[in-house]
């Protein structure tokens, strides 16, 4: 089996789709000759030429709404947009069009399309190049989001967004683009179905969730305490929209405990709804308080590098936040 | 003149009944939902008065039903032209079970006929515009033989979404026709607080494809634009834009009173240029249309406008279970 990057996954996902159905393409700032800023779609205007790989204008709102269009007509667009934070252009066509197309249509017009947002900081991003925006999205109903962490997952995950009859958020953490290698095998057709979370470590002593960079943390983090005795389990949640209930309420029956990790800040974030089915549906297992560890509510990633650090949890943080929670 | 050319080169004496009786039928059924507004009957009413003679003149120089359309809120009469009948129209008015635009889930007015190639449409104006670019760009990747056609006010043009749209029809010369109904009020804001040229077709000098400013309230010559815009698409040549100028002979909702914004004497002076009354004149004129025939037309839309209203008004409402699907593809009721 071959070791690949996040990204590299991501560009063979795509391009395997690509071949496999000739409605497939993709549209957004950069992403024909130059292979998209950070080179996602490498290779791929070579290989399926301008008129599958469309540079677009800049402007995000068009991307999603062309993407839209064609979509209503039976292509299967992939949308990228450059960096989350200019996503907002773009938020108007995709929550008040592709997320109620279906819905208001009463199931006559859907949109089968994928959204790719490179997300999250610690790349030196400042306020808009850092941004997580998953909160925004996974509160609307008619969209799917989905945060793949390994390189598998990204390749599997863009694969069944391509092929899903809806609209998918797909948010890739962007800083593991590169930094984040794992095996994916060459000879066998990867895919991870929209849904279901990933237990990647199994333990005893209290549940950690988290997704995209913060699940690499948190395993950072896990393996530290463990030396101190305690046993974490860890789990990616690798799809926010539709959220792995099942999954979420059986680690907690069995460790009791609950830890959400997130780069997005914390008021209203998503930790903010892992919290709520806990409450709701887990009470009588808890034997603790669940805690959230989360950015801090300031309006974006602030640049310089200690303000960085400040900002974004690492994996001292949690370790620190698992052994508060597992004396509790 | 132009009458007789059309007569001779696309429409046919027949075709021409056809787009009268359209216009008269979208008059009589607004001008009845208006009526069952004042009784409390009705929720919610957005009307078509004043723009019908564009929008059947548009509707007939497609290929309807392999064509595509955007529409907006205003197309009652551009609807009926692509097939929706009275009796849909009604049960959307009314929020009944099974109303085929959105299955009684949006207000009324709000358009998709999927078997006409209808595309659904929201509230917010001119998101619909890159939905049209985004079809054209798709015929032109299939190599389909198919041109779409949006329409929107000229308020809506404002919008950045509508630039970028236009926008990308231009560049990449899709076929598309994006028609402007200029009615010249956005609610109460005039056409000069809601841009600085003259006409909306100026604007479509700055994104490089051309733009027409067309008669509204005459159906022949609105049907002529859009056939040439329909033409150049079809061709390959890019999209137009093509403004029919129309007139709002009505306040822009049931929940707009327009006393505070409009003089009454010019509304008066509208009546004057109704376009329902020109395309009536003309078609006498040309001798197609006699008065016993205009009776036997004002006759048939009262009876299918009085039909449709039985029809729905005994329609069942939906059941409440069906409110909570299809939130995603293939979602069913008990899914
Ligand atoms: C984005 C958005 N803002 C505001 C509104 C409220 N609104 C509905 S129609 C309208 C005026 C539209 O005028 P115009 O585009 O000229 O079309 P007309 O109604 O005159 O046909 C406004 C302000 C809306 N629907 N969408
Ligand atoms: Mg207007």
């Amino acid at each position: 089996m071959a070791e690949i990057t996040l990204i590299e996954g991501l560009r063979q996902g795509m391009d395997e789709e690509l071949e496999r159905d000739e409605r497939v393409f993709i549209v957004g700032e950069d992403v024909g000759q130059r292979g998209g800023v950070f080179r996602a779609t490498e290779g791929l205007y070579e290989k399926y030429g301008e008129d599958r790989i469309i540079d677009s204008p800049l402007a995000e709102d068009s991307i999603v709404g062309i993407g839209i269009g064609t979509a209503l007509y039976g292509m299967r667009p992939i949308c990228e947009i450059q960096f989350a934070d200019f996503i907002y252009p773009a938020f108007n066509q995709i929550v008040s069009e592709a997320a109620r197309m279906c819905y208001r249509s009463a199931g006559e017009w859907t949109v089968p399309m994928v959204i790719r947002v490179p997300y999250g900081g610690g790349i030196g991003g400042g306020l808009y190049h850092s941004q997580s925006v998953e909160a925004f999205f996974a509160h609307v109903p008619g969209l799917k989001v989905v945060v793949p962490s390994t390189p598998y997952d990204a390749k599997g995950l863009i694969k069944s967004s391509v092929r899903d009859p809806g609209p998918v958020i797909f948010l890739e953490p962007k800083r593991g683009y590169r930094l984040i290698r794992g095996e994916v095998p060459e000879d066998e057709e990867v895919l991870v179905p929209i849904g279901p979370a990933r237990i990647s470590r199994t333990g005893t002593d209290l549940s950690v969730f988290a997704y995209g960079m913060m699940h690499h943390y948190c395993l950072e983090a896990a393996e530290r305490v463990a030396q101190e005795g305690i046993n974490a389990e860890v789990i990616d949640l690798r799809t926010l929209k539709p959220v792995d209930r099942q999954t979420i309420l059986a680690s907690v029956a069995k460790t009791g405990r609950a830890l959400i990790v997130h780069e997005d800040n914390l008021t209203g974030g998503y930790g903010a709804e892992i919290a709520a089915i806990l409450a709701e549906e887990a009470f009588g297992d808890l034997d603790a308080p669940v805690r959230r560890l989360a950015g801090p509510d300031v309006p974006a990633m602030p640049y310089s590098h200690p303000f960085e650090s400040w900002f974004m949890p690492d994996a001292d943080r949690i370790a620190k936040a698992i052994l508060e929670l597992a004396a509790f | 003149m132009e009458a007789q050319e059309d007569l001779q080169l696309n429409l046919n004496e027949e075709s021409l009944l056809e787009m009268y009786g359209l216009i008269v039928l979208s008059r009589r059924l607004d001008e009845r939902t208006w009526v069952l507004h004042r009784q409390g009957k009705i929720a919610f009413h957005i009307s078509g008065i004043g723009h019908e003679a564009a929008q059947v003149g548009a509707a007939m120089a497609l290929r309807r039903g392999q064509d595509w359309v955007v529409p907006y809120y205003r197309d009652l009469a551009m609807m009926l032209a692509l097939g929706l009948t009275p009796k849909e129209f009604m049960l959307g008015v009314m929020g009944k079970k099974g109303e085929p635009s959105s299955g009684a889930r949006q207000m009324p007015s709000h358009w998709s006929i999927r078997r006409m190639n209808v595309v659904s449409h929201s509230s917010p104006v001119a998101t619909q515009t890159p939905h049209a670019s985004g079809i054209g760009l798709a015929i032109k990747m299939r190599g389909d033989d198919a041109i779409v056609l949006t329409s929107i006010g000229e308020g809506a043009t404002s919008q950045g979404a509508w630039y970028e749209a236009v926008n990308w029809a231009a560049i990449h010369k899709l076929p598309v026709v994006f028609m402007v109904e200029n009615n010249l009020y956005a609610i109460s804001v005039r056409q000069d607080r809601q841009m600085a040229v003259e006409h909306v077709a100026d604007k479509a000098a700055g994104l490089g494809l051309p733009g027409v400013t067309v008669d509204g309230l005459d159906a022949l010559a609105v049907h002529r634009a859009i056939s040439e815009a329909a033409a150049r698409a079809r061709a390959g040549d890019g999209p137009t834009l093509v403004e029919a100028m129309v007139q709002r002979m009505t306040p822009h909702s049931s929940d707009d009173d327009d006393r505070s914004y409009r003089p009454r004497a010019e509304l008066e002076a509208l009546k004057a240029q109704d376009p329902v009354r020109l395309q009536r004149d003309k078609l006498m004129d040309m001798g197609l249309l006699s008065e016993q025939a205009e009776t036997e037309v004002q006759e048939r839309a009262a009876a299918q406008v009085e039909e449709a209203i039985k029809f729905a008004a005994s329609a069942p409402y939906p059941e409440v279970s069906e409110a909570s699907y299809p939130v995603y593809a293939g979602d069913r009721a008990d899914g």
